[in-house]
Order: C-alpha cells, then sequence, then structure tokens
C-alpha cells in the first residue's frame, strides 16, 4: 500500500513538474517574441 | 492520501538515491529565495523608475524580471554551497537540500542556467550595462560572498552585502546604459543598512550560527561589540539615507521621511544596546525591512507628480 501511494506521490510530481516546465518554456518563447516586436519598433 | 502514508513517502524519500529524486515544483521556487527576491524586485524596479529617461514598458517589466531571476539563481547555487551548514541550522536546516529532497546536483544546475540565462536576456534585450553588472552581482554573491567570505571572516556580510546592493543599480543601468552617483547613493544605501540588519538576525540566531561554525560578528566579537558596531551603522545610515535627495534624484518629501525613519533605526540600536535578551534585536530585524522598503517606497512616490497631487502635498 505504502509503495503504491509512494509511486502516485512520484507521479504526481512529475506530472506537476513537466507542467511546469512547459508553461516556463511557453513563457519564454512569448517573451521573445514580445521583445523582438518591441526592439524592431513594431509595438512602441 | 493518509498521513502515515505520507510519512512512508517522506522516508523512503529521504533514502533514496540521486537519480531517484523528485522535487517537487515549491522545491525549486524555495531555491530561488523568493522573500530576499522580494526585496531585490522592489529596490530593482524603484532604481529603474527614478533614473532619468525612457524605457518601453515591457522591456523595464523584462530588465526586473532579470534582476529577480539573478537573484534567485544566486540564492540557488549559495544553497547548493551551504547545504551543509544548511543542515545543522535551524532556521535552514528544511531547505531542500538538507531536508533531502533534492539532489545537489540539481539545484547547482538549476541556478547556473537561470544564472546564465538572466545575463544573457538582460543582455539581448536591455544593454550590455545592465547584462554586467547583473553578471558581477552574480559572481560577488556566489564566489565573493558565499565561497570566500561567509566561513572565514565576521565581516562577511558588510563585504558581502555589496551583492545585495546592485540591484537599484542594475535597475538604472536598465535606462541609461550606465551608472551615475545617484545610483551609487542608491548601492550605497544598502550597503550599509546590511550589516545593521544582518547582525540583528545573528544576534538572535548566534546558537546556530556558532553551531554552524560560521564566524558572524556575535558569534567571534560577543553580542556586546556587535550591539555597538550595529548603532555605528545605523549613524551612518544618516547622510547615507538623505544622499538621493541631496542629488536630485528625489525631492524633500523623501529626504524628511528619511531622515525620521533613519533617526527610528537608530533608536531601535540603542534600544538593542540596552536589551539584555533578544526581544530588541527582533523588533530591529523587523523593522529594518520595513526601513528599507519604506525609504525606497518614498524614492519612487516623492518622484510621481500624479501621486503627491492626489494627496495634495504638490509637486
Amino acid at each position: 500500500m505504502s509503495e503504491i501511494a509512494l509511486m502516485d506521490e512520484r507521479q504526481r510530481r512529475i506530472r506537476s513538474r513537466n507542467r511546469a516546465l512547459l508553461l516556463l518554456l511557453l513563457g519564454v518563447v512569448a517573451l521573445f517574441y514580445l521583445i523582438a516586436l518591441v526592439r524592431l519598433g513594431v509595438w512602441s | 492520501m493518509s498521513p502515515p502514508a505520507l510519512d512512508t513517502a517522506a522516508v523512503a524519500l529521504s533514502r533514496a538515491t540521486p537519480r531517484d529524486f523528485v522535487p517537487a515544483v515549491g522545491d525549486y521556487v524555495a531555491l530561488l529565495k523568493p522573500r530576499v527576491m522580494s526585496l531585490v524586485v522592489f529596490t530593482g524596479f524603484v532604481g529603474l523608475y527614478l533614473a532619468p529617461g525612457h524605457i518601453h514598458p515591457l522591456l523595464a517589466a523584462v530588465a526586473v524580471l532579470c534582476i529577480a531571476v539573478g537573484a534567485g539563481a544566486a540564492g540557488a547555487i549559495n544553497m547548493w554551497y551551504e547545504r551543509d551548514i544548511d543542515a545543522l541550522m535551524e532556521r535552514t536546516r528544511r531547505r531542500p537540500l538538507p531536508a533531502g529532497r533534492m539532489a545537489p546536483a540539481d539545484a547547482l544546475g538549476f541556478g547556473a542556467v537561470l544564472a546564465v540565462g538572466s545575463v544573457i536576456v538582460m543582455g539581448l534585450a536591455i544593454n550590455t550595462a545592465a547584462a554586467a553588472l547583473l553578471a558581477l552581482a552574480i559572481g560577488f554573491y556566489v564566489f565573493v560572498y558565499t565561497v570566500g567570505l561567509k566561513r572565514r571572516t565576521p565581516q562577511n556580510i558588510v563585504i558581502g552585502g555589496a551583492a545585495g546592493a546592485f540591484p537599484p543599480m542594475i535597475g538604472w543601468a536598465a535606462v541609461t546604459g550606465d551608472v551615475s552617483v545617484a545610483a551609487l547613493a542608491l548601492f550605497a544605501l544598502i550597503f550599509f543598512w546590511t550589516p545593521p540588519h544582518f547582525w540583528a538576525l545573528s544576534l538572535y540566531r548566534a546558537g546556530d550560527y556558532a553551531k554552524a561554525g560560521v564566524p558572524m560578528l556575535p558569534v567571534v566579537a560577543g553580542k556586546a561589540e556587535t550591539k555597538k558596531q550595529m548603532l555605528i551603522y545605523t549613524l551612518v545610515l544618516w547622510p547615507v539615507a538623505v544622499a538621493p535627495a541631496l542629488l536630485h534624484a528625489t525631492g524633500w518629501l523623501y529626504g524628511a521621511a528619511a531622515l525620521a525613519l533613519s533617526a527610528l533605526f537608530t533608536l531601535c540600536a540603542v534600544a538593542v544596546l540596552r536589551d539584555a535578551g533578544d526581544g530588541a534585536a527582533r523588533r530591529m530585524f523587523g523593522f529594518s525591512i520595513l526601513y528599507l522598503f519604506l525609504l525606497f517606497a518614498l524614492m519612487a512616490i516623492d518622484r510621481a507628480p500624479g501621486l503627491l497631487a492626489v494627496a495634495g502635498i504638490g509637486a
């Protein structure tokens, strides 16, 4: 029982870490896109 | 999941090999020292706000974000290096590394990637001067303070305090591309504020520091000498705190408030000097954070004519 609980906890942590990483990567892409717009004078 | 199952999981996790570590997202956040980061972000923002010139709001936000991430990265690398002494101190033993929730290499990699990333983004999006200052601040905190000074000398936080003083200067450089005397005054304010702030903490945590072998001033020179030094630093802060007004980076409102707040800070130090217990030191530590926060908030308010007009003070 405790082994199963431990595996569940491990899987939950891996999933939440992967989601956080995905959000971070999307955020970085969006950030670079917006910086490019400002630097190019498109959005002044 | 029931509490006994959680206990079992915690025990199993503590016995895991490095490959088995699966830190929670919160552990990565804790590595960034969010409470320290909040003051760094605020002072960095005020430096950026006070600087003469114009910066696009998005680029201003990116600059503050880079300062925050750079500070967090330095904190993560600091936690990696100090994991042995963190395990010995009550205040720090529940951090992700000493608590066994994260592999040391993960923390180092996380910190290094964020440090390099924040400097690169600052350089690409803002300017070279701000990026160079950010790199200097991170390098100073990691190599000079953490590796070089902290375990060797009671002057660790006096010299090391420079690392925490960089953010307003970085914010200023993000707008102007250089460093002026007014930016140096903001640097000096945090530099001279750091010793009484940290020594107040180390007065009531002296046992912890002694146990970990960290030569903080109360451990090496005694509490009486530390209290005397704290009083001297609060007196030095009077002219330093007023300097931004004298240099016309702020107005009279800030100058008057800086004098009043510095007087209160000195009174706190006098109370610590007279107190045989820990109460006054705890109160001074709390007030020191409020002191710095209020000074920087007042600098921003003093430079916002609209806010003063709304308050009926006039600009």
